[in-house]
């Protein structure tokens, strides 16, 4: 099939959708909001400022800090599923910057609703990275609490999450919490899902609800070029964040490798939210460096070259760059960071092992809140059936 | 003593809901200005206003998505399916989201949310507007499902599922909509929610059935008895959990069976019944369980819908088989 016959012109209907809207993909065209280049440097940007408090430089350090700890998280659960320990581990290798730059912006009263990637925003939401661990060692299928950091289950059917993200934001409206001018008291949603979900009807219906009902939600998009093996292309003629307008609300696309940029754009949307001003897109423009899950092979079906080519705008490098050539961080804030990751990977090694295994029984305790007979009667045979076995006891 | 239709059972059931819980609330199409399609949430938007009887995008998903997160928020959402035919493209939301979640969470998260939808036909209606899929709900595990059969039992079994704090899917028999009516006392304390009723003794055979079915099954007892057979009739009012102690009571007594619902028979709420009763009852029985049902095929154009329902004759044709055993 030729280039033409699977993207005919448009006809009398006016110009291409290309030329008005620009491609979906190459290196995130010239709307990209970035405040950190590629080389560490800075750069300012006209609608988004920096806003890191009194103590900017430590505040940077942090981040550096958080990414390095979420890659650590990521690498060592990896290598956790290579020995056996996870069933599988899906892999944000690239996206530090993206979830660390959004966590952050975060206060304690808003809620996330995220994909199962997010690790680095659990991280932020201080959720125990061991908690994640138990999902992907099947001991359970989420064992945080979600009202405790705020921070949802991981969900796994793509896209679903965005619609309870904007029904919790419906809910947070009919609280009061929305628009109150109390920045202690007002409260937003995000919403976490990927390029591949932007496809998904449950995604598209989330935006529909969002802006009927004006909803405190951000839609926070990791484009990451990739849904398992579908490029972006297949997902979107248009960049993702321009869909927003046809929905009826603003949309913006972030250097997802920038945690700088993705910092100060998802706090203009959250304050957005808060304020009563309704949903915002942020499409992160980033890219998964390391496969789908550990089941995953992305040689079948992309090119190593473009690997290179986004492994020099690694999120973690570009900031090692900046805080060395301003004098921000010195050698020993980075060996400091390097012992955590180690005490910290410990901590995962160890701690999956000794997650305790549920019990059998265990399976019938949480399906309703009212127990019903037949399945209290269920447990009660099935308990006997185990029993019934030699040395049960 | 008012004397109510189903609908004005349900919409005043709604209606005492939401007085006595400010978190509860209505969610669908059309629900507000209109009151429903079928006027079951009547006036209720202009009492209680648009945050508590909430308008809704024309998207089914939609709905059951957002008010998984209202739920989460604390609130008590009764959910609208316009008919019973629209409720799939819901599905993944109640089936995988709604069931799961509560177990997922390690019963850190409640839905105590009710997906009320309107089955059955009977109307007249074009295509998508006649269907039975409460089989479909009932095998999942983690969703309750109730059917109600008559005003008295619109009126509270409504008010009972929403206080559950487990999602209930609540089935409305709409060819009953505006049917009969009945006395309402509220001095009667009803029933509990789970339970299945005996609605006319007998001693021959055990006639079970619930929602649009439960009328016809009257019916055909009363015709029953004018030929000298004593038909006991069930209604099952909850499908899951089942409420199997009065049936199998009931079948250990008559020694014979029969399951009738507007559904297609095969893997229907009837197979499941029949089962159990064949795993409690089987020193008891007469007669295999049979079931009466819709055919096993897509839900028929509306000038042969009389065909495909079970009506009075197909039922007590039933009867005479097990009765000839």
């Amino acid at each position: 099939m030729s280039e033409n016959a699977r993207h005919p012109s448009n006809g009398d209907f006016g110009p291409d959708l290309g030329e008005v809207f620009g491609p979906s993909h190459a290196d995130g065209g010239p709307e990209l909001v970035q405040l950190l280049t590629p080389e560490g440097e800075r750069v300012e940007h006209p609608d988004f400022t920096l806003d890191l408090g009194d103590d900017e430089d430590g505040a940077i350090r942090g981040f550096y800090r958080d990414m390095v700890l979420t890659r650590r998280i990521d690498t060592e659960a990896t290598a956790l599923q290579r020995h056996g320990e996870l069933g599988i581990w899906a892999q944000l290798l690239g996206q530090e910057a993206a979830q660390i730059g959004s966590g952050r912006a975060l206060r304690p009263q808003d809620f996330v609703f995220p994909t199962y990637r997010e690790h680095g925003v659990a991280y932020c939401r201080d959720v125990d990275p061991l908690r994640l661990l138990g999902l992907f060692r099947g001991v359970d299928q989420g064992g945080w609490d979600p009202n405790e950091g705020n921070f949802g289950l991981y969900t796994i059917v793509i896209g679903a999450q965005t619609l309870h993200a904007v029904g919790y934001a419906m809910g947070m409206q009919r609280d009061g919490v929305v628009g109150t001018g109390d920045p202690d008291r007002d409260a937003a949603v995000v919403a976490y899902f990927g390029d591949g979900a932007s496809s998904q009807g449950d995604v598209n219906e989330s935006f529909i609800f969002a802006a009927s009902y004006n909803a405190p939600v951000v839609f926070f998009c990791q484009n990451n070029q990739w849904a398992i093996s579908e490029p972006i292309e297949r997902q979107s003629r248009i960049p993702l964040y321009q869909r927003a307008l046809g929905f009826g609300f603003p949309g913006v696309r972030v250097d997802g490798n920038d945690v700088l940029a993705c910092y100060a754009v998802t706090q203009a949307a959250l304050r957005r939210a808060r304020e009563g001003s309704g949903p915002t897109f942020v499409e992160a423009y980033t890219y998964r460096m390391g496969a789908h899950t550990t089941t995953d092979d992305p040689t079948r079906y992309r090119l190593s070259s473009d690997l290179e080519h986004w492994k020099l705008k690694d999120p973690i490098a570009r900031l090692k760059a900046y805080l060395t050539r301003n004098g921000v961080a010195d050698e020993d804030f980075f060996a400091g960071v390097e012992e955590e990751a180690e005490k910290l990977g410990e901590h995962l090694r160890e701690g999956c092992k000794a997650l305790p295994e549920p019990s059998p029984l265990s399976i019938f305790d949480q399906v309703y809140v009212d127990q019903t007979p037949e399945l209290a009667a269920q447990k009660v045979g099935f308990a006997a059936y185990l029993d019934s076995f030699e040395g049960a006891h | 003593m008012p004397r109510i239709t189903l609908a004005k059972g349900l919409n005043a059931g709604l209606r005492a809901a939401m007085e006595a819980d400010p978190k509860v609330l209505i969610m669908g199409e059309d629900v507000g200005k209109l009151g429903g399609v079928f006027r079951i949430t009547d006036g209720l938007q202009k009492d209680f206003g648009e945050d508590r009887v909430v308008d809704t995008p024309l998207a089914e998903s939609g709905i059951l998505g957002t008010a998984i997160g209202l739920a989460m928020r604390g609130y008590r959402p009764v959910c609208e399916i316009q008919f019973d035919g629209f409720v799939y493209p819901a599905y993944d939301q109640i089936v995988s989201q709604v069931a799961k979640i509560h177990f997922r969470s390690q019963g850190r998260i409640r839905m105590p949310m009710v997906i009320r939808i309107p089955f059955g036909g009977g109307i007249g209606a074009v295509e998508h507007h006649s269907e039975s899929p409460e089989a479909q709900f009932a095998h999942t595990a983690g969703l309750k499902v109730v059917a109600c059969s008559n005003p008295i039992d619109g009126y509270w079994m409504i008010q009972q599922a929403i206080e559950s704090d487990d999602p209930i899917v609540f089935f409305e028999p709409k060819r009953q909509y505006h049917a009969d009516k009945a006395e309402l006392d509220e001095t009667v304390q009803p029933e509990p929610l789970f339970t299945s009723r005996v609605v006319r003794e007998g001693d021959d055979l055990t006639l079970l059935s619930y929602g649009p079915m439960v009328k016809t099954c009257l019916q055909s007892a009363e015709a029953a008895a004018g030929e000298g057979h004593s038909i006991e009739v069930i209604d099952l009012r909850t499908l899951s959990p089942l409420d199997m102690d009065p049936v199998h009571a009931s079948v250990r007594k008559t020694g014979r069976a029969v399951v009738a619902h507007e559904a297609t028979v095969n893997l229907g709420m009837g197979s499941e019944v029949a089962a159990r009763i064949t795993e409690e009852c089987f020193y008891a029985l007469e007669a295999p369980v049979l079931r009466v049902g819709g055919f096993d095929t897509p839900y028929p154009p509306s000038r042969i819908e009389e065909d495909y329902l079970p009506d009075l004759d197909r039922v007590l044709d039933a009867v005479d088989r097990s009765l000839a055993y």
